[in-house]
């Protein structure tokens, strides 16, 4: 990689892409607000936007199985970063994107991501999007990140979208709105932990437009010391449809975790079903883990990895 | 000797729940502890365990006093324990349980092993989550799993046919049938089951929270049997 990425911004990289080294196809690499890196494929092209801060990703048509790589460092206390990337993915495409933000934040001002990024798939297209969160740093600076997702899905597109949040995020809110045509299908993955004295919220909004539409929406987090969470999912099911969310939460010493399901079917055939789970670890997983050789706090800590997982 | 219990009493709710328990266990023996419900059985081995600690009474493991020893320091010194009710873990694999439960690193090969011998189909399981989804038996033959990697010294059966239904437990009495061959030490297991009682060196009668009995399964239930005729005989008059 080129000079302009140090030590730091390899290590932030890494937390929130798996990156040490270039990439394979197409990619983006924004720093402390600036595009720093780029790479455009025969497939995928990048392009600034003009009328405000961001880029345009688009995508051809029956590409399969490409890469994209567009991920956020920011280094600078302080800073507040408003970025709008847009994907549009054309007929039958297949491809992987993989977002996420890393602030390092040493000071004691507030560094800031709000990254609202809108996905537009064809009809047949397929996207897998992997998007992590991760903040670190010795400041008192807060660091914060309001991810936006909006998700356009035309007739037999799906998409995947695995988001993750495990650690040093001090504020978190995001949303993530998803409008569904016929025979299409949406998953979304959420982990998120929250220590100290972090916030962290949750939207999750659907709507179930065509026939043969469904939406899975699961939600595992684990609230640690006085953090708070917030966790809010709207399904509205408009059409003959599916959708099954969960919202599964342990809770540790004085955090809170609200969950607020809301399924609305506007039509006799949407089937929606909603669960919402939150409670301290159960006392017997942590004696079985304890027969099997574990103190209380590393089957504690065993636990929490395998939900998070 | 492997396991000594001396005088171990156990008090809930105003009832005595064990009594003055004493206890000797060999090594390499295949011990069944039988008896009425109620009658203390399951408290007994989770004392061992360590999950119940007693009231009083000392519970000597190959010649240390471990009484006051927490579960993970028994795991350690050899103590294994499979639930009655099999604990369920959301996003932990079969593979990262019995990971855990070697407490080394072994391959996935060595994993589907043991799942095979405990009769479990491993490809179809080793990547599957401890959850909800498994059934009863499944997850019984995969605790079992979980014992037979610790290799302990000592290994307790709380009662492995408890909630599982007669096919699947035809199956999996088989599994204990081999037993010996899967684990090695001394195994002490709660059973009701004749076919389990029979394959025991030797068969502990436990009733109101006392050791009544103890001897060849044989001896045990012909002298139940005719306990109970010579009650219903009694009756009768």
């Amino acid at each position: 990689m080129s000079e302009k990425i140090n030590d730091i911004d390899k290590d932030l990289l890494n937390e929130i892409s798996d990156l040490e080294n270039i990439p394979n196809g197409a990619y983006n690499i924004r720093k402390n607000g600036q595009g720093i890196e780029r790479k455009v494929t025969d497939n995928v092209n990048i392009v600034t936007k003009t009328d405000k801060p961001g880029i345009d990703i688009y995508v051809k048509e029956n590409t399969k199985f490409e890469f994209i790589h567009i991920p956020v460092i920011i280094t600078e206390s302080g800073l507040n970063d408003l970025v709008y990337n847009d994907f549009y993915i054309g007929k039958n495409a297949n491809v992987i994107i993989v977002a996420g933000c890393g602030i390092h934040n040493d000071h004691h001002k507030d560094s800031q991501h709000d990254g609202i990024h809108r996905f537009f798939l064809e009809e047949g297209a397929k996207v897998k999007y992997i998007e992590k969160h991760y903040g670190e740093g010795k400041g008192d600076g807060k660091r914060i990140l309001n991810p936006v997702t909006e998700v356009y899905l035309k007739a037999g597109s799906s998409m995947e979208m695995e988001s993750t949040q495990i650690k040093g995020v001090d504020s978190t809110i995001r949303e993530t709105k998803g409008i569904l045509e016929e025979n299409t299908n949406f998953v979304v993955t959420e982990k998120i932990m929250t220590h100290g004295e972090q916030f962290a919220k949750t939207i999750f909004d659907v709507e179930l437009n065509g026939d043969n539409s469904s939406a899975h929406v699961t939600s595992r987090s684990v609230a640690t010391n006085n953090s708070k969470q917030y966790f809010v999912s709207k399904i509205y099911g408009n059409a003959k449809s599916f959708s099954h969310s969960e919202c599964d939460a342990i809770i540790k010493d004085n955090a809170i975790v609200t969950a607020t399901p809301e399924v609305t079917a506007n039509n006799v055939d949407a089937n929606l079903i909603h669960e919402a789970a939150i409670g301290k670890i159960a006392g017997e997983q942590i004696t079985k883990l304890m027969t099997l050789g574990f103190s209380e706090e590393e089957a504690e800590q065993e636990i929490i990895n395998g939900f998070l997982k | 000797m492997l396991l000594e219990l001396q005088d171990i009493c156990f008090e809930r709710d105003n009832k005595k729940i064990l009594k003055n328990i004493n206890l000797e266990l060999d090594i390499e023996k295949f011990i069944a502890i039988t008896g009425p419900n109620g009658s203390g059985k399951s408290t007994l081995v989770k004392i061992i365990m360590g999950i119940e600690k007693p009231d009083s009474g000392k519970i000597i493991f190959e010649g240390k006093d471990i009484t006051n020893l927490p579960i993970n320091e028994r795991a350690k010194l050899g103590i294994g324990f499979a639930f009655q009710q099999p604990v369920k873990f959301k996003g932990i694999t079969v593979y990262d349980l019995l990971k855990m439960a070697a407490g080394k690193k072994i391959t996935k090969k060595e994993a589907c092993d043991v799942l095979s011998k405990v009769g479990l189909c491993a490809k179809e399981y080793v990547d599957r989550e401890v959850n909800g989804s498994l059934s009863g038996g499944e997850l019984k033959r995969i605790e079992i799993a979980t014992v037979v990697l610790r290799e302990s010294k000592l290994t307790i059966f709380d009662e492995p046919e408890a909630g599982i239904d007669l096919w699947s437990f035809n199956n999996l009495i088989e599994v204990f049938e081999n037993m010996r061959e899967l684990i090695k030490g001394t195994t002490l297991i709660i059973s009701h089951q004749e076919r389990i009682l029979n394959i025991a060196d030797e068969v502990i009668l436990l009733k109101s929270g006392q050791i009544v009995d103890r001897g060849s399964s044989k001896d045990i239930l012909e002298k139940e049997m005719v306990n109970k005729k010579c009650c219903k005989a009694n009756k009768c008059k």
